[in-house]
């Protein structure tokens, strides 16, 4: 079977029954069994339980229950979403034994759809970093150079699929964590709208930022997996019912009279040139496809970091809080009373970038610097939101890089968390607006490595994004890593 | 020499609203039932769930605020209150602090004749905890979560109270008014109502606020009393030995009658408040408010006016009947039975409340129907039976809420009104009971209650007491 086809392709082969859907999941178990050693890319991965459904659904799809693109499509979720009878870790040693007894709406709706889940991807632990390094059950390698870091921190989904360990992946994206490892493994993955997909079942980070997207590898297997995925859930009270939610519709060629805005404050220090000269480069195609171009000052970038990680960090000090060791997960061995349990079990259950983030979120809350910072942070946050509305008064898309460098070397950031954080500067403002962001591939570096483009969208307009970045698409076909092509090729 | 001291007391009354279904999730609040099977991935606080507020907790704190004439926040929100107790399963309480549903109201009571304003600081929402059971076998802690998440209002009132009597007072408003809502039983020792005294003494006539003490864990109107009292009592004591008294949390023993210190102000937690990101602001629209407003009930002062002058009662009787929701339910359930009002008081008031006291019950433990208690006065007003068998009968319905008509026939308990029976038996008690016949032929007019009460006894109660004696004093 050919792991390059996308998930819709391989839905219709499916539909067509060129492929049967049992034929499908094993190709991609082989597939992760052949390379998983070399990416990490899986914390779980469940042969056995994928084999059963890959049967049920294809009697489903015989039967004509099953109709839809994803119908026997496997997947892969971050390991933040919870999957009934699923090990859900979060990449930490305090989750290493959760089997949650529920399922995550967003993947409820794609089982619904007929998707066989496959596995749980490695990724930063509680998604808290831009490399997937600091995921307790070791790194995940960038499938385009194995000494590098796939991003973060959704690495494993990205680079999941990258590899062609999976056709798609669901990740989570609370700063970035979506759109930079899509950018660094050279796919696609989408950030929706704040409230656009239901976050019931996702284990929380920053709760006022946190959403579910796609990770694939083209802009149309984007669009039908957030079109499954989408919509209001009454398990979650932030999530809303939109219009313009038929995603798909927007796969549409044409860019002419699209207005895209251009950052000036994004191209400025700290941008590497060959991601300059790239996303550069991305901006004149559309020029050439009849979109206009223009420059202008977003303002306020320098303040995203800050903010972001004050808002992020203090809502992560209270989401993590129930990891205790008294109901769940893992419990120190030895302990003298409570008080003396809680300590040892969280100081021996999350690791060092948590605590970090723990230790300031808890800080900025703690009476007399809430207003001080906390409450700062959200003004600075409402002014970031501002700042976005009044470009999309002017333009229906806003066009940047994803990321100041391309992948970096394993271990280069670890030990620099505030190099790391200034990896975001890019991303997380879009997560403080709560609006849409893709993120796509659009040229290489010297290294070979991809380089990502990101565009943005006003709050539930995902469709000028989808069709900008489709019609980039159509400009240069996807380009599969080396190591996916050697490695596909020996398998087949 | 003892200075004149006065005691300024503010209360933190927690009640649980009456809600089907818990703050926020569809797990049911039913009191019981088997350890932690009231919850959810949400109640438990699982890792991925999320809060969905119940509509019905806010109707029902809008409801009460209106009622204690609060402001009503229209756009209020929820912040997460963060400490680490096994019984909080996220370790953070849902509560509210930045703007709570209610605020500035007041109340009104009476204590001795005199009115005087209560005034309330705010009410907020919150979720209540699990509870923790100590294991012998283990030596070890279980926690029950079918309380979590159990809907809560918190009643801040102003330092506006200066005695323990003004205080039961202000309670017993809050709890009528409540119940009158429907909003919650206001049980205090099932806790479904529970009161924090926050106590500070001065000397009468200063500026200043003394530095004040919360107690804790108070279980009943007589607990709160009596700690108000202990309190008062230890702070002064401290203040005339030349002690500060020092600004703690304390909890009360009822059973010793003692407080000690839980906590001080030094070791006050930190519970970094801030807004529940999980959950959208509450906005309350002007027709909502309405729409509540015009649902409200007839409240105790006005059913209390109305059961004076529309049924003729006294005043104490009209006031007993409406303190609690449960007495005037029954007596308005009663005579839509068409029984008459007077009669149906007298039962409430005189019967059911010995039989209450007798068994240690309050007025919202009764069980009985309004059916059988009109059915019951129908049977005395047809003189079916006599007093004293529908006392007796009365006892079954108050128990077992039995009912009178069946339980009459089956125990054959109808007035015997066959004059022929009658006299048959007054004849026989007359001739066995020389000594009584003789006394009263002598001028003894009390021994012919022996002779009615020994008539009586032979027809087993059943007799009718007039008849009787009419028959008695025509044979003698």
């Amino acid at each position: 079977m050919d792991l390059s086809l996308t998930a819709v392709e391989l839905g219709k082969k499916i539909k067509n029954k060129e492929i049967s859907v049992v034929e499908a999941v094993t190709a991609y178990l082989d597939s992760m069994d052949a390379k998983e050693k070399d990416i990490n890319a899986f914390i779980t991965i469940d042969r056995e339980g994928a084999l059963k459904r890959a049967e049920k659904v294809q009697k489903l799809i015989d039967e004509g229950t099953l109709t839809g693109p994803l119908a026997g499509v496997p997947v892969a979720i971050k390991d933040n979403m919870c999957v009934d009878g699923m090990l859900t870790t979060c990449s930490s040693k305090i989750l290493g034994n959760f089997k949650p007894t529920y399922t995550a709406t967003a993947v409820e709706k794609l089982e619904a759809a007929g998707a066989i889940i496959v596995g749980k991807t490695n990724m930063d632990e509680f998604a808290m970093g831009s490399t997937t390094e600091t995921s307790y059950y070791g790194a995940t390698k960038n499938p385009w150079d194995l000494s590098r870091v796939p991003g973060g921190s959704s690495g494993g989904s990205a680079a999941a699929v990258s590899a062609e360990e999976v056709p798609y992946a669901l990740g989570s994206d609370t700063g970035g964590s979506i759109r930079q490892p899509a950018g660094f493994c050279g796919v696609t993955g989408i950030k929706p709208t704040y409230g656009r997909v239901s976050r019931y079942g996702l284990i929380a980070y920053g709760s006022s930022l946190d959403q579910i997207g796609p990770l694939a590898k083209d802009v149309t297997d984007c669009a039908t997996v957030l079109e499954v995925i989408c919509g209001k859930d009454d398990k979650d009270s932030t999530s809303v019912e939109e219009l313009g939610a038929d995603f798909t519709s927007a796969l549409v060629d044409d860019v002419k009279g699209m207005k895209i805005g251009i950052p000036k404050d994004y191209f400025g220090e700290g941008l590497d040139p060959e991601v300059k000269e790239a996303v550069m480069t991305a901006a004149k195609t559309l020029e050439a496809k009849g979109a206009i171009l223009e420059e202008f000052d977003l303002s306020l970038v320098e303040y995203a970091i800050p903010a972001y990680y004050i808002i992020a960090s203090a809502e992560a000090s209270s989401n993590l809080e129930r990891f205790d060791g008294v109901k769940y997960g893992y419990r120190t061995e030895q302990f003298r009373d409570l008080h003396n349990m809680y300590k040892k079990t969280r100081s021996e259950g999350f690791g060092a970038e948590v605590k970090r983030r723990i230790m300031l979120g808890s800080f900025v809350l703690s009476s007399g610097y809430y207003d001080a910072y906390y409450m700062k942070a959200l003004r600075t946050k409402a002014m970031i939101k501002k700042a976005f509305d009044r470009a999309f008064e002017k333009y229906d898309v806003i066009l940047g890089p994803v990321a100041p460098t391309t992948a970096l070397k394993l271990g280069e950031s670890l030990n620099d968390p505030i190099k790391m954080y200034l990896g975001d500067i890019y991303t997380v403002s879009v997560n403080l607006a709560g609006i849409p962001g893709i993120s796509l591939p659009c040229g290489y570096d010297s290294k070979g490595l991809p380089i990502g483009l990101q565009l943005l969208g006003k709050h539930f307009d995902e469709k000028s994004i989808i069709r900008a970045a489709f019609s980039f698409e159509q400009t240069r076909p996807y380009k599969r890593p080396e190591y996916a092509v050697e490695r596909g090729q020996k398998h087949a | 020499m003892h200075k004149a001291y006065e005691t300024v007391i503010g209360l933190e009354v927690h009640v649980e609203l009456a809600t089907k279904t818990k703050i926020f999730c569809g797990c049911s609040t039913e009191f019981g039932g088997a350890p932690n099977t009231h919850t959810c991935p949400v109640c438990t606080g699982m890792p991925g769930s999320l809060p969905v507020l119940n509509k019905d907790v806010v109707n029902k704190a809008i409801a009460v605020g209106l009622a204690t004439n609060c402001t009503i926040t229209q756009n209020c929100k929820f912040d997460r209150k963060n400490y680490f107790y096994p019984d909080n399963p996220q370790n953070y309480q849902i509560s509210q602090l930045y703007y709570p549903i209610c605020r500035d109201g007041k109340v009104e009571i009476e204590v001795n004749g005199e009115k005087k304003w209560i005034g309330i600081h705010e009410i907020h929402m919150e979720e209540d905890a699990g509870k923790l059971v100590h294991d012998a076998c283990t030596d070890g802690s279980l926690v029950d979560y079918n309380r979590s998440g159990v809907p809560l209002i918190e009643i801040v009132s102003e330092p506006d109270m200066r005695s323990a009597e003004e205080v039961m007072a202000y309670l017993d408003k809050l709890r009528t008014t409540i119940q009158y809502l429907g909003a919650s039983d206001c049980k205090l020792n099932e806790g479904s109502m529970r009161a924090d005294v926050n106590l500070s003494v001065r000397e009468i006539g200063a500026m200043e606020y003394g530095t004040r003490t919360e107690m804790k864990n108070l279980n009943s109107f007589k607990a709160i009393a009596r700690a108000i009292e202990n309190e008062r009592e230890r702070q002064i004591a401290l203040l005339e030995s030349g002690q500060e008294v020092v600004q703690e949390t304390r909890r009360w023993d009822d059973t010793k009658e003692y407080s000690y210190a839980m906590r001080s102000k030094e070791d006050a937690q930190d519970y970094r408040y801030f807004p529940d990101p999980d959950l959208v602001p509450i906005i309350i629209s002007d027709e909502w408010l309405e729409d509540i407003r015009a649902k409200q009930p007839e409240f105790r002062e006005e059913k209390k006016a109305r059961y004076q002058k529309d049924f003729g009662l006294p005043e104490y009787d009209a006031d007993i009947l409406t303190g609690t929701k449960k007495l005037a339910d029954i007596f308005e359930e009663t005579i839509a039975l068409d029984a008459n009002p007077k009669k149906v008081s007298n039962w409430l008031m005189v019967e059911t409340m010995r039989l209450l006291k007798e068994n240690e019950m309050e007025p919202e433990d009764i069980r009985f129907s309004a059916k059988n208690l009109a059915k019951l006065i129908q049977l005395t007003d047809s003189q079916a039976i006599n007093s004293t068998v529908a006392k007796e009968v009365f006892e079954k319905i108050f128990a077992e809420d039995i009912d009178p008509d069946k339980y009459v026939e089956e125990k054959g308990l109808k007035t015997v009104n066959d004059e022929g029976a009658l006299r048959a038996t007054v004849e026989q008690v007359i001739a066995e009971n020389p000594q009584s016949v003789e006394d009263y032929r002598n001028g003894k007019e009390k021994a012919i209650g022996f002779l009615v009460g020994q008539t009586m006894k032979a027809m087993k109660g059943k007799a009718n007491p007039g008849m009787v004696n009419q028959i008695l004093k025509e044979l003698l």
